[in-house]
C-alpha cells in the first residue's frame, strides 16, 4: 500500500493511435485445436477459463485441427466460403452505391463475414435471430434474395419494409431475421424472450441474440444475461468483438476486467470465446452452444474475437482515431483467405477457381443490384407511396391517423 | 351482478383471458407466488402454472423487453410494471421498440402486448409512487393507453387490451383500486361494492378501446376527465351546482374525439381535469383540440386543472392534488368568462 494522496482519474486508451505502428503482440492467441471441447451437458463452473481462452480450428498452415474440427463436410465448406466471398461482394457494391448517392446510408461486415456466415448454418429452420446492423451473413446465408436486400438498402417501390426503415435495417420473420432496430442492444433482451416463450410453448425452436463490443454496456445487455440465466432459455447470447465501437475501443466498454465472455460467468452461463475469423470453429461452436440450448440445458454466451476491417459506417472515417494499417496487423487475419487457404490444403479448391468464383460472384451481385435499381434508388425511379407512411402504425388505422393522411393530401 | 374491487375486477380479465387463450402470459415483480403488492395477481400462478403466470427480476427493461420477444414469437403478454413512476427503465423498450415494431418491419413482427402500470397520487406516495406519465405516453406514435375509472369498464378495457393487436399501456390509477375517490381525503371512502360501477359481469366481456363514456350528462360546461379526476369533478359539479357534461375519456390514445367534440359543441365550455403535471400534459392536446375543433361554440377559454409543475411531493398531497374544490373554482370561473 502507497500513501493515498491525491485521486486521478483512469481513462483507458488503445495501444495505437493514428500515425503509431499496429501492434497486437500483447493479445494472446492460443494455438489452433487448443482448447478443448467439453460435453454440452457440462457443469459451467468446470469450463470457466473457456472464458478466457480462444477457440480455433484452422492452424497457420490452413488445416483443421483439434476437438472442435470436423463438422463440415468439403460441400458445406465451399458454400461458407461463397457465402462469406457473396457478403463481400454486396457490401463492397452497396458502399459504391451510397457513394453513388444511389443511398443515403451503407455499414459493411469487412473482416466479420464469417461470424454471422457460420453461425447462420448451426441453426435450424424456425430458429429466430435478434440481430444487430452487422449480421447480413445471417441472410446471405440463408439464401435471402439479394435484390430484396437491396431494394430495402434503396427504399425504392419493391422495399419490403416500404421506406420506412434506414437502409441495412433489414425484417424477415420467414429467414428468422428479427427486425433490425437502431436502437443498440434492445433486441439481446427480446431474444432471451422469444426463447422463453419458445420454452412456455414447448417448443424446440431457439433464439439467438446479436450484440457487438461496445453495446455490452447497455443496460439491456445486462437484462438479457439476468433473464436468459434465471429461466434457462433456450437462447445463444453472441458477442462481437470486433475491438470498436465507432471510434471508441473495445477497451471503453470492458471496465478493465477479463473478456466479454467472462461476462457471462457471473450469471452461470456458460461461456466461450472462438476465433471470429475462423468459420469452421464460429460453425463448430455456434453448434455446441445450439445443441445446448435445443436440449434445455439453458443458455450460452459466445465472445467471437474478430476485427472490424472496414470503416463503422459509410459516414465514419476511421483513419482519424487508428492506424490504417490496423486491419492487416491483426493476428487472426481474413476470414475469406483463410478458409480459402484450408479447402486449398484439402485440394478441393485453388486460386484460379477462387478467382473464378470471385467474378461470377460479382457478375451476380451486379444483377441484382440492376434488377434492384429497376424498382428505383433513393433519388430516382420508383419509390413507396406516400399513404404507406400512414399505414402499419396500428393493426387499424385510428382516426386521428386517418385525418392526417387525409391533409397530407393522399 | 356480482361487485368486484377494481384489484378483483383487472385480475378477473387476466383469469378470463388467460382461461380462453393460453398464449396470455402474466408476470412482473412479486407478481408470481405473491400475486402482486397489490394483490391484483393473486391466485393466478396456483391456477395456471408458473409457466404462465411467474416472478420477474427487477428489471423493467427486461420485462419488457422479453415481453416484446414473446410477442414477437406469438405469444400474448401482459405484463406489470409495479409502479407507473418506475416505467422509466423500460421506456426505451417501450417507445423505440415495442411503439414501432409493426411499423418498421411492415407487419412482418408485431407487438400485441400490454403493460399494466398503478399510476396516480392521493395516497401519500410521494415522488415515485404517485405519478401519472400518460403523456409520456400519448406522445409516442405506436403505443395505446388506456386509463380505467371503475371495476366495470377497468375489466373490459383490460381483456380488449389484451385482445387488441398492438401495445397498450394500461393505467391503473391505484388510488381507485378498492374504491372511487372524489379529492375528500377528509371523509371515509365508499367501497367498490357500494358503487353502481362496482358491478362487474362474470365471463367475458369487453369495453372497446378508443370509446369515451359519458359519466354526467350536462348543458353547462364540459368536463374531460379520466382516473380518479372522474369522481373529484363529479363531487366538485355536486358542491357547485354547475350543470356540467362529465366525459371520461377512458382511453387517451385513440382518443374519442366525436365524443369530446359534440358535447362542447352543445355546452360551449370545457375544463380538462387531471392529476398529471400541467406542462405538455395531456390535457395540452384536449385543450388544443378542443380549441380547434370546437373555435366557433366556444364562449371561455379552455381550462385546464392539473397537478402543479413539481415533482410530486409528500407533506403537501392535498395541497397538490387536483382536489374538488380547485376544480370546483375552475368551473366558476368558466361559466363567469
Amino acid at each position: 500500500m502507497t500513501d493515498a494522496g491525491m485521486l486521478r482519474f483512469h481513462v483507458p486508451e488503445p495501444e495505437v493511435r493514428p500515425g503509431g505502428t499496429p501492434d497486437f503482440s500483447n493479445v494472446p492467441i492460443p494455438n489452433a485445436g487448443s482448447v478443448p471441447r467439453p460435453e454440452i451437458d457440462v457443469d459451467p463452473r468446470t469450463i470457466r477459463d473457456m472464458a478466457f481462452s480462444i477457440i480455433r480450428v484452422l492452424n497457420r498452415d490452413g488445416e483443421a485441427v483439434g476437438p472442435w474440427a470436423g463438422l463440415l463436410t468439403d460441400d458445406e465448406l465451399l458454400e461458407g466460403l461463397r457465402h462469406m466471398m457473396t457478403l463481400r461482394s454486396f457490401d463492397a457494391r452497396m458502399q459504391m452505391a451510397q457513394r453513388q448517392g444511389k443511398t443515403s446510408f451503407y455499414m459493411q461486415h469487412l473482416g466479420e463475414e464469417a461470424v454471422s456466415c457460420a453461425f447462420r448454418k448451426a441453426l435450424a429452420p424456425g430458429d429466430m435471430n435478434f440481430p444487430t446492423y452487422r449480421q447480413a451473413g445471417l441472410l446471405i446465408a440463408d439464401g435471402y434474395p439479394m435484390v430484396t436486400m437491396m431494394n430495402q438498402i434503396y427504399s425504392n417501390e419493391a422495399d419490403p419494409l416500404k421506406g420506412r426503415q434506414l437502409p441495412i435495417m433489414y425484417s424477415s420473420k420467414e429467414h428468422g431475421f428479427f427486425s433490425i432496430s437502431g436502437n443498440l442492444a434492445t433486441q439481446y433482451i427480446q431474444a432471451v424472450g422469444w426463447a422463453m416463450a419458445s420454452a412456455i410453448s414447448n417448443d424446440s425452436k431457439i433464439a439467438a441474440a446479436w450484440i457487438g463490443d461496445g453495446s455490452t454496456a447497455e443496460s439491456d445487455f445486462h437484462s438479457a444475461l439476468v433473464f436468459a440465466s434465471t429461466y434457462k432459455a433456450p437462447v445463444i447470447l453472441n458477442v462481437v468483438n470486433n475491438q470498436w465501437a465507432i471510434s471508441t475501443f473495445q477497451g471503453i466498454a470492458r471496465g478493465g476486467s477479463g473478456t466479454f465472455a467472462a461476462r457471462g460467468l457471473g450469471f452461470g452461463i456458460p461461456a466461450l470465446r472462438v476465433d471470429g475469423n475462423d468459420y469452421l470453429a464460429v460453425h463448430a461452436v455456434a453448434k455446441w452452444a445450439a445443441d445446448r440450448a435445443r436440449n434445455n440445458l439453458g443458455p450460452t454466451l459466445i465472445e467471437y474475437v474478430t476485427y472490424r476491417a472496414g470503416a463503422h459506417s459509410s459516414s465514419d472515417d476511421p483513419s482519424a482515431y487508428r492506424p490504417k494499417t490496423e486491419s492487416d496487423a491483426w493476428p487472426l487475419g481474413d476470414p475469406v483467405m483463410r478458409l480459402k487457404n484450408h479447402l486449398i490444403q484439402r485440394g478441393v479448391w485453388s486460386d484460379e477457381r477462387h478467382a473464378q468464383a470471385e467474378a461470377e460472384i460479382l457478375e451476380t451481385v451486379i444483377a441484382a443490384q440492376k434488377e434492384a435499381e429497376s424498382n428505383g434508388t433513393l433519388h430516382a425511379g420508383g419509390k413507396p407511396s406516400t399513404r404507406e407512411m400512414f399505414e402499419g402504425v396500428f393493426a387499424e388505422m385510428p382516426p386521428h391517423l386517418r385525418r392526417q393522411r387525409q391533409q397530407a393530401g393522399v | 351482478m356480482p361487485r368486484r374491487t377494481m384489484i378483483e375486477a383487472i385480475r378477473d380479465a387476466m383469469d378470463v383471458s388467460m382461461a380462453r387463450d393460453e398464449r396470455v402470459i402474466v408476470y412482473g415483480e412479486d407478481v408470481g407466488f405473491f400475486g402482486g403488492v397489490f394483490r391484483v395477481t393473486h391466485g393466478l400462478q396456483a391456477k395456471y402454472g408458473k409457466s404462465r403466470c411467474f416472478d420477474a427480476p427487477i428489471n423493467e427493461s427486461g420485462i419488457v423487453g422479453s415481453a416484446i420477444g414473446m410477442a414477437a414469437y406469438g405469444l400474448k403478454p401482459c405484463v406489470e410494471i409495479q409502479f407507473a413512476d418506475y416505467m422509466y427503465p423500460a421506456y426505451d423498450q417501450l417507445t423505440q421498440e415495442a411503439a414501432r415494431l409493426r411499423y418498421r418491419s411492415n407487419g412482418d413482427f408485431t407487438c400485441p402486448i400490454v403493460v399494466r402500470m398503478p399510476t396516480g397520487g392521493g395516497i401519500f406516495g410521494g415522488q415515485t409512487h404517485s405519478q401519472s406519465p400518460e403523456a409520456l405516453f400519448t406522445h409516442v406514435s405506436g403505443l395505446k393507453t388506456v386509463v380505467p375509472s371503475n371495476p366495470h369498464d377497468a375489466k373490459g378495457l383490460l381483456i380488449a387490451a389484451i385482445e387488441d393487436p398492438d401495445p397498450v399501456i394500461f393505467l391503473e390509477p391505484k388510488r381507485l383500486y378498492n374504491g372511487p375517490f372524489d379529492g375528500h381525503h377528509d371523509r371515509p371512502v365508499t367501497p367498490w361494492s357500494k358503487h353502481e360501477l362496482g358491478e362487474v359481469a362474470d365471463g367475458h366481456y369487453t369495453v372497446p378501446l378508443g370509446k369515451a363514456a359519458i359519466r354526467r350528462q350536462g348543458s353547462a360546461v364540459t368536463v374531460l376527465a379520466y382516473g380518479t379526476m372522474v369522481y373529484v369533478a363529479q363531487a366538485a359539479v355536486e358542491e357547485t351546482g354547475i350543470d356540467a357534461e362529465i366525459i371520461d375519456l377512458r382511453t387517451l390514445l385513440p382518443l374519442d374525439l366525436d365524443t369530446i367534440v359534440a358535447s362542447v359543441k352543445k355546452t360551449g365550455r370545457c375544463v380538462v381535469v387531471h392529476e398529471a403535471t400541467l406542462t405538455s400534459g395531456f390535457g395540452a392536446e384536449l385543450s388544443a383540440l378542443v380549441q380547434e375543433n370546437c373555435f366557433y361554440h366556444l364562449e371561455a377559454p379552455v381550462a385546464r386543472v392539473t397537478g402543479w409543475d413539481t415533482p410530486y411531493p409528500h407533506a403537501q398531497e392535498w395541497e397538490y392534488f387536483p382536489g374538488p374544490a380547485r376544480v370546483g373554482r375552475a368551473l366558476i370561473e368558466t361559466m363567469g368568462a
